[in-house]
């Protein structure tokens, strides 16, 4: 897989990272070198294979609707480095 | 160093009253300071464990202590407990504490155990070597020059060097396993879902699993006993009963066991770890089990559907690392895009970033077929045919890693070298099934050699039964030679 500085800068912007010129230039080489790597699962013929998606053998998993014990509003607000009494900070959007 | 087997040989020395619970818990922080430089701490919590120790002793005196009172524990910096700091080895995550514990975390300490420490991993769970955390590598007690494996090198290097009696870490391709193989431990990787993972940093969500690094099978069993069953919390985690695992009662019958034929013959799999596994072979024909060399299907595309459905999987998990409503933030963002932006640029490490690159790629809407759905496929093949394997044996056995312990710096350059360290490991995360490294031997430079045994979902206790009777005999045979 040819990988180009525009697909690794689309990529980069897709996954919201910012990459200096320089790591620009490693991520492309790094890329291009694994994702080679990885084509090598197209030698398999997986035709009418249907993806496996799910790990876990447990089906409808219910529970009684009832209170629980959640955090509080001050618990969830404890980590954030910007926020007031009741909400997230974040810069003017609009 | 260790001084002990088990941890049953601990509760003898406190019920006798030679040792106390605050004695314990005292040798484990001399050991773990004397230490420090190995660097498998990222923090001590010493008046906490001090003060704790002092109210089990108490209970023990009433006789109102739990099953695990004594067990001094390490947790590996990616779970949450409550009130305590955690980075799962990141930048990204400085100054985050927990706003609730762990439920594998709490379990045991709902059985009187003492959380002695965070420790040091690679970032986020990702590497084999430990060279990737935030917050520098980790040591290999045994050669300051070695790697004690990865992701959960800080929790391997902690046991081995006595500054806890067991760590709980998780396993997303192999990072308990490797790291115990090469730091001479237990390592166990539970069946996918048996133990909860709510509380757990997420990396891979399909592939994670909660498991502990111990020197001795007996505690391994003890602790999955423990930690595993149905939480509310996690709804994936299975509701199948648990057996008691840490009983090692089920070795009533001869087994059938596979052993994989290429790493009897394979140049890449270093010479000792070859004749420990033709011992194991000759060994379990000596006992009169039915013994097969053979191929695993599809090994060759183990490592390639990993890294493809891990790194997709991490790109999406670690997308809540935004700055905003936990960890790390940028301040001199000028918009929003920018907070992201900046805060996961410089809080993430180069490694974690390739990965969230790749990931990101692969779930890309031009690539998600070729790639992600592509790898869907070839995982489903691989856990048909590992079904079809446990269909017939009981037991397949192969090399933990291709080599000992490696030297720091020899992989950190070459990022596929390093992948291909994991060879051996990912196949059981791949499938979901249990898998167990055992310390069976030393190379001839003194380094652990670690082999793995799995067996098929669910069937943890035949797993530790067997594994738990030829480490005892492993172990008399290593005292008949002194």
């Amino acid at each position: 897989m040819k990988i180009d500085k525009n697909t690794v800068d689309k990529i980069a912007h897709l996954a919201r990272l910012k990459l200096s010129d320089a790591e620009t230039e490693k991520m492309q080489s790094n890329m291009e070198q694994i994702l080679s790597w990885m084509e090598k699962l197209n030698e398999l013929d997986t035709t009418g294979v249907e993806p496996l998606t799910h790990m876990s053998q447990e089906v409808n998993v219910f529970r009684e609707d009832v209170v629980g014990s959640h955090l509080s509003k001050e618990k969830a607000l404890e980590n954030a480095t910007f926020k007031d009494e009741n909400f997230f900070r974040v810069p003017k959007i609009i | 160093m260790n001084n002990f087997g088990s941890f049953s040989e601990l509760r003898n020395v406190i019920s006798s009253g030679k040792a106390s619970v605050e004695n314990l818990v005292a040798d484990c922080l001399i050991r773990a300071k004397e230490n420090i430089g190995l660097n498998a701490f990222l923090e001590i919590f010493e008046e906490e464990s001090i003060k704790k120790a002092k109210e089990i002793d108490e209970k023990i005196g009433q006789k109102k202590s739990g099953r695990l009172a004594g067990l001094v524990v390490g947790i590996k910096d990616v779970f949450c407990y409550e009130n305590h700091f955690l980075t799962g080895g990141s930048r990204i995550l400085s100054g985050f504490k927990s706003q609730f514990t762990a439920t594998a975390i709490s379990r045991l300490i709902d059985e009187d155990a003492i959380v002695i420490g965070r420790q040091n991993c690679d970032e986020f769970a990702m590497g084999s070597s430990n060279e990737n955390s935030g917050f520098g590598p980790v040591k290999n007690f045994i050669d300051k020059n070695r790697v004690p494996g990865g992701s959960s090198g800080g929790s391997a290097v902690a046991v081995q060097s006595g500054a806890c009696h067991v760590s709980i870490a998780s396993d997303t391709g192999g990072s308990i396993r490797q790291p115990a193989a090469f730091c001479g431990l237990v390592g166990l990787k539970p069946t996918y879902s048996r133990v909860s993972r709510h509380g757990l940093i997420a990396y891979g969500s399909s592939f994670d699993c909660v498991g502990p690094l111990t020197n001795s099978v007996e505690d391994a069993g003890l602790l999955l006993e423990i930690m595993s069953g149905a939480d509310g919390f996690d709804s994936t985690c299975s509701r199948k009963p648990i057996d008691n695992y840490s009983l090692f009662n089920e070795n009533d019958r001869k087994y059938k066991i596979g052993f994989l034929r290429t790493a009897f013959d394979s140049e890449g799999i270093q010479q000792e770890i070859r004749t420990e596994l033709q011992k194991a072979f000759s060994f379990f024909q000596s006992q009169g089990h039915e013994v097969v060399a053979m191929d695993l299907p599809l090994l060759d595309y183990v490592l390639p559907t990993y890294y493809v459905l891990t790194t997709s999987e991490a790109s999406s998990n670690l997308s809540r690392y935004d700055g905003i409503r936990f960890g790390a933030r940028a301040v001199d963002a000028k918009d929003l895009e920018e907070v992201f932006k900046l805060s996961r640029s410089e809080g993430f490490g180069p490694e974690v970033q390739k990965r969230i690159m790749l990931g990101t790629f692969a779930l890309s809407a031009d690539y998600h077929e070729a790639y992600f759905t592509k790898a869907q496929k070839v995982r489903r093949l691989i856990q048909n045919s590992a079904k079809a394997l446990f269909n017939n044996f009981d037991f397949f056995i192969m090399p933990t890693t291709p080599t000992t312990a490696f030297n720091v710096g020899e992989k950190s350059k070459d990022p596929l070298s390093m992948y291909l360290a994991d060879i051996f490991t990912v196949w059981a995360n791949l499938a979901g099934v249990p898998a167990i490294n055992l310390p069976v031997g030393f190379d001839n430079e003194g380094l652990p050699i670690g082999i793995q045994v799995h067996s098929g979902f669910f069937e943890e206790k035949k797993l530790l039964s067997f594994s738990k009777s030829w480490m005892d005999f492993i172990n008399a045979s290593k005292e008949n030679q002194l």
